[in-house]
C-alpha cells in the first residue's frame, strides 16, 4: 500500500509537467485549429533560459521562473507572427510543416550552439522528507504546487474573464470574432504567448527535476504532452490536464505493478483504446471538421 | 534580367566549371588516408570529442616525424573525419562515406557499440579494416547472418565477456554485496548485453540478482524503477548507463532515499560525469575502466603530457584508446609496405603482441579483440581514483 502511495507521488510529478505542456498544445489548437510542433522545442529552450540566467545572474527560484516564462512568452509571440501567421489560412498540411520547421530549426540552432549536455545548477534547496515510510522532495512539492496554481490561473483566466471569453470564442467560429469588434490576431498572440509561458514553466520545472539539460530533451516529453493533449480532447484546457495525468499515471503505474519494459507497450495500448471509445478525446466535443 | 546579359550565363557557367575541374584534376600527392567514424554530436559528443582529438594528435605527432614509412617512401597520414551524430543509421552512412567516398585505407570507430555494430557491416562488405577503439559488445565483430566473426573488423579494448565478469567478480569479493538490482536502457545494444552478462556473471558468483529493471533512451524519469528497486533493498545497483545519464539517475535514486552505491560499465568513463553530478551522487560508486591516468605506464604518461599540452585537458579512456588504434592502424599500414586494403587488413591479422598507451595487447590467432587489463575505478572527492587493475 506504501508502495503504491509512493508511485502515486511519483505519477503526480510526471503528469504535472505533462500537463504545462499539453495545455500549450491544446490552447493553441483551440484558437487556430492547428498543433503547434514547435511547442516541445519552446518547452526545451525554457530549460535552457534558466541555464543562461543563472550563468549570468544567479537569481532565487520564483525570479527565475518568472523571467523565464516572460522570456518563452516572447519567443512564443515571435514564432506566431513570422512562422505561423503568414500560413492562416493555407492548407492545413502547410501549417504543420512550419510548426514541425520551426521545432527542428530551434533545436538544431540549440545543437549548434551547445552540444553538449548541460548540468542546470541547483535553485532551490533539496530536502527530502520522510513520513511514515514515504519519501518525498521539496522540489516534488513545488513541482506539483506550481503546476496546479499555473492551471488554476489558466482555467480562471479562460472561464471567468473576458480575454478568456475571447479565446473560446475564437475556438468556435474564427470568421465570425472580428465581426464583433475583438482583436482576434491580438487574441491569437497573446493566447501563444500563455501556452509558451508555460512550456517555458515546464521546462524550468523538468531542468531542476532531472538536471541535465541538453537540446534534443524537448522530443520524447513534448510528443508524450501532445499524445496526453490529444487523449484528453485536443482544444478542451480540462482535458489536458486530465489526458497529461493519466498519461503520467499509466506510465508509473505500469513500471509499479509490471516489469518495466512493459511500460511504454501498456500505457499507450490503453490510451489507444481510449480512442477507440472516444475519438474525440475523454473531453472533446465532436465538431464539424471543414475538409 | 537584361536579355543579352542572360545570354552570357550559361557558357559562362560552362567556362567557370570546367576551369574548377580542370584545377582539382592535379594528380594528388599520395597519402595514407585513415578515416574517423565519430560521435560528435548526439548522446556523448565527448566521447567523439576525445575520439577525434586523440586521432589529431597522433596525426600531427605522426606527420611532424615524417610520416608513415610505406613500402620505401615516408607518406602524410591524411585523416577524415566524418560525424555519426551516435545513431546507427548515420554510422552506416558515415562508414559508406569514409570508404567509399574518401577512399579511406582504415576506418577508426565508430565507438559506441549501438553505431560500430552496422558500421562493421559495412566495412566488411566492402573489405576495409576497422578499428573500434572504445566498443565493447561482442557482436560488433561478428556477421549476425553467418555468425562467424567478421574479418575486416577489429577493436582496441576488451568486451563485455572480459568487462562484466571482472565487475561482478569486484562486487562479490571487495564489495561482499550478495545481492544486486539492475537498471539498463533496454532499447540500446551495450547496455543490454552488459546486463545480460553481468547478471549471468553475478550470478555464477554466488550473488542473487533481485531487480532487474529497464527504460527507453531519452527518458528522463526513473523513480518509478528505482521506487521498485529499493523495495528490493539491494546491495549495489550495476548501472551501465551513459555519462550523461548515469548522473540524473544516481541523483534520483539517492532523493528516494537508496543508499546502495552504484556499479558502472565503461561507458561512466568521461569525466564530465562528474561535471553532471552536481548533487554528488555518485560519489563512493566504481566502474570498470579501460585505463587509469594515476597508474600508468611510460607510454601513458606521455600520452598523458602530450594530450593535456595540447588540449588543455586530461585525455579519458576514449582519447587512450583511440591514440592506441591509430598506432595500430599505422603500424599495420607500414607493415603492409603498401596502400592496399587487404594487405593492411592482413598486417592486422598479423599482430600478435602490442605495447599500447593503454597497456599490454596480446591479440591470440584469430581474434580480434586483444586480451589485457582492465582497472576498477571509483569516484571520490570530484574525481577518479583508480582502486585496483584486472589482469585477463
Amino acid at each position: 500500500m506504501k508502495y503504491l502511495i509512493q508511485q502515486a507521488i511519483n505519477a503526480l510529478q510526471l503528469g504535472s509537467i505533462y500537463a504545462l505542456i499539453a495545455l500549450g498544445y491544446s490552447m493553441v489548437y483551440g484558437v487556430l485549429s492547428m498543433i503547434n510542433f514547435a511547442h516541445g522545442d519552446v518547452f526545451m529552450l525554457g530549460a535552457f533560459f534558466c541555464l543562461l540566467l543563472i550563468a549570468i545572474v544567479p537569481v532565487p527560484f520564483w525570479l527565475a521562473l518568472i523571467v523565464v516564462m516572460g522570456a518563452t512568452a516572447i519567443l512564443g509571440t515571435l514564432i506566431e507572427r513570422f512562422a505561423y501567421r503568414p500560413l492562416r489560412n493555407a492548407p492545413r498540411v502547410s501549417a504543420i510543416i512550419t510548426a514541425l520547421g520551426c521545432g527542428l530549426v530551434i533545436q538544431n540552432t540549440t545543437l549548434g550552439i551547445s552540444p553538449y549536455a548541460r548540468p542546470m545548477p541547483r535553485l532551490i534547496d533539496n530536502v527530502t522528507y520522510e513520513f511514515g515510510g514515504l519519501t518525498f522532495t521539496t522540489l516534488q512539492l513545488i513541482i506539483i504546487g506550481v503546476s496546479v496554481v499555473l492551471m488554476v490561473l489558466l482555467d480562471f483566466l479562460i472561464r471567468k474573464t473576458s480575454f478568456g471569453m475571447a479565446m473560446r470564442a475564437i475556438s468556435s467560429d474564427r470568421a465570425m470574432v472580428p465581426l464583433l469588434g475583438i482583436p482576434a490576431n491580438r487574441v491569437i498572440a497573446i493566447t501563444f504567448a500563455l501556452g509558451a509561458a508555460l512550456g517555458g514553466a515546464a521546462g524550468l520545472l523538468y531542468g531542476m527535476a532531472y538536471p541535465v539539460v541538453s537540446a534534443a530533451m524537448g522530443i520524447s516529453v513534448g510528443w508524450k504532452a501532445f499524445v496526453a493533449a490529444v487523449i484528453g480532447g485536443i482544444g478542451n484546457m480540462r482535458g489536458a490536464v486530465l489526458g497529461a495525468f493519466l498519461l503520467g499515471g499509466g506510465e508509473v503505474m505500469t513500471v509499479a505493478v509490471l516489469p518495466s519494459t512493459y511500460r511504454d507497450l501498456i500505457s499507450y495500448s490503453l490510451l489507444l483504446l481510449i480512442l477507440v471509445f472516444k475519438p474525440h478525446g475523454l473531453l472533446g466535443k465532436p465538431t464539424l471538421q471543414k475538409a | 534580367m537584361h536579355k543579352p546579359l542572360r545570354a552570357l550565363l550559361f557558357p559562362a557557367a560552362i567556362v567557370c566549371s570546367g576551369a574548377l575541374l580542370l584545377t582539382s584534376c592535379q594528380p594528388s600527392k599520395p597519402s595514407v588516408k585513415i578515416g574517423i567514424n565519430a560521435e560528435l554530436t548526439g548522446e556523448m559528443p565527448a566521447v567523439g570529442a576525445s575520439c577525434k582529438q586523440a586521432a589529431e594528435l597522433f596525426a600531427e605527432q605522426v606527420n611532424k616525424a615524417g610520416g608513415i614509412a610505406v613500402g620505401t617512401e615516408k607518406l602524410p597520414l591524411q585523416l577524415s573525419v566524418v560525424d555519426n551524430s551516435c545513431k546507427a543509421d548515420q554510422a552506416a552512412a558515415a562508414a559508406q562515406r569514409l570508404i567509399s567516398q574518401n577512399g579511406v585505407l582504415v576506418m577508426v570507430g565508430p565507438n559506441a557499440s549501438s553505431c560500430a555494430i552496422p558500421a562493421g557491416e559495412i566495412a566488411e562488405s566492402l573489405g576495409c579494416l576497422m578499428i573500434s577503439p572504445w566498443s565493447t559488445n561482442p557482436k560488433t565483430t561478428v556477421d549476425s547472418t553467418t555468425g562467424k566473426t567478421k574479418k575486416n573488423v577489429f577493436r582496441a579494448c576488451f568486451t563485455d565477456r572480459f568487462e562484466s565478469p571482472v565487475l561482478a567478480a569486484f562486487a562479490t569479493k571487495n564489495l561482499h554485496a550478495k545481492t544486486a538490482a539492475v537498471l539498463y536502457d533496454v532499447s540500446s545494444e551495450a547496455p543490454t548485453s552488459q546486463s545480460t552478462l553481468f547478471k549471468e556473471a553475478f550470478e555464477k558468483a554466488g550473488g542473487k540478482v533481485v531487480a532487474m529493471e529497464t527504460y527507453t533512451t531519452g527518458d528522463r524519469d526513473f523513480a518509478a524503477q528505482l521506487t521498485k528497486i529499493r523495495e528490493t533493498a539491494p546491495d549495489i545497483i550495476y548501472l551501465p548507463a551513459p555519462y550523461n545519464d548515469t548522473p540524473l539517475i544516481a541523483a534520483q535514486a539517492r532523493q528516494l532515499g537508496i543508499k546502495a552505491p552504484f556499479l558502472g560499465s565503461d561507458a561512466w568513463s568521461s569525466p564530465d560525469i562528474i561535471k553532471l553530478d552536481t548533487g554528488k551522487s555518485l560519489e563512493g560508486s566504481y566502474f570498470c575502466n579501460h585505463y587509469s591516468t594515476e597508474a600508468p605506464n611510460p607510454k601513458a604518461k606521455q600520452f598523458i603530457a602530450d594530450y593535456t599540452a595540447r588540449f588543455g585537458n586530461a585525455p579519458d579512456d576514449v582519447a587512450a584508446l583511440t591514440y592506441d588504434a591509430m598506432t595500430l592502424a599505422a603500424d599495420s599500414v607500414a607493415k603492409a609496405g603498401k596502400l592496399d586494403r587487404s594487405a593492411v587488413r592482413d598486417a592486422m591479422a598479423s599482430t600478435r603482441a602490442f605495447d599500447g598507451v593503454t597497456g599490454q595487447f596480446v591479440y591470440p590467432e584469430g581474434a580480434r579483440e586483444p586480451a589485457k587489463s582492465a582497472v576498477i575505478m571509483q569516484i571520490k572527492n570530484g574525481g577518479f581514483h583508480w582502486v585496483s587493475t584486472v589482469n585477463p
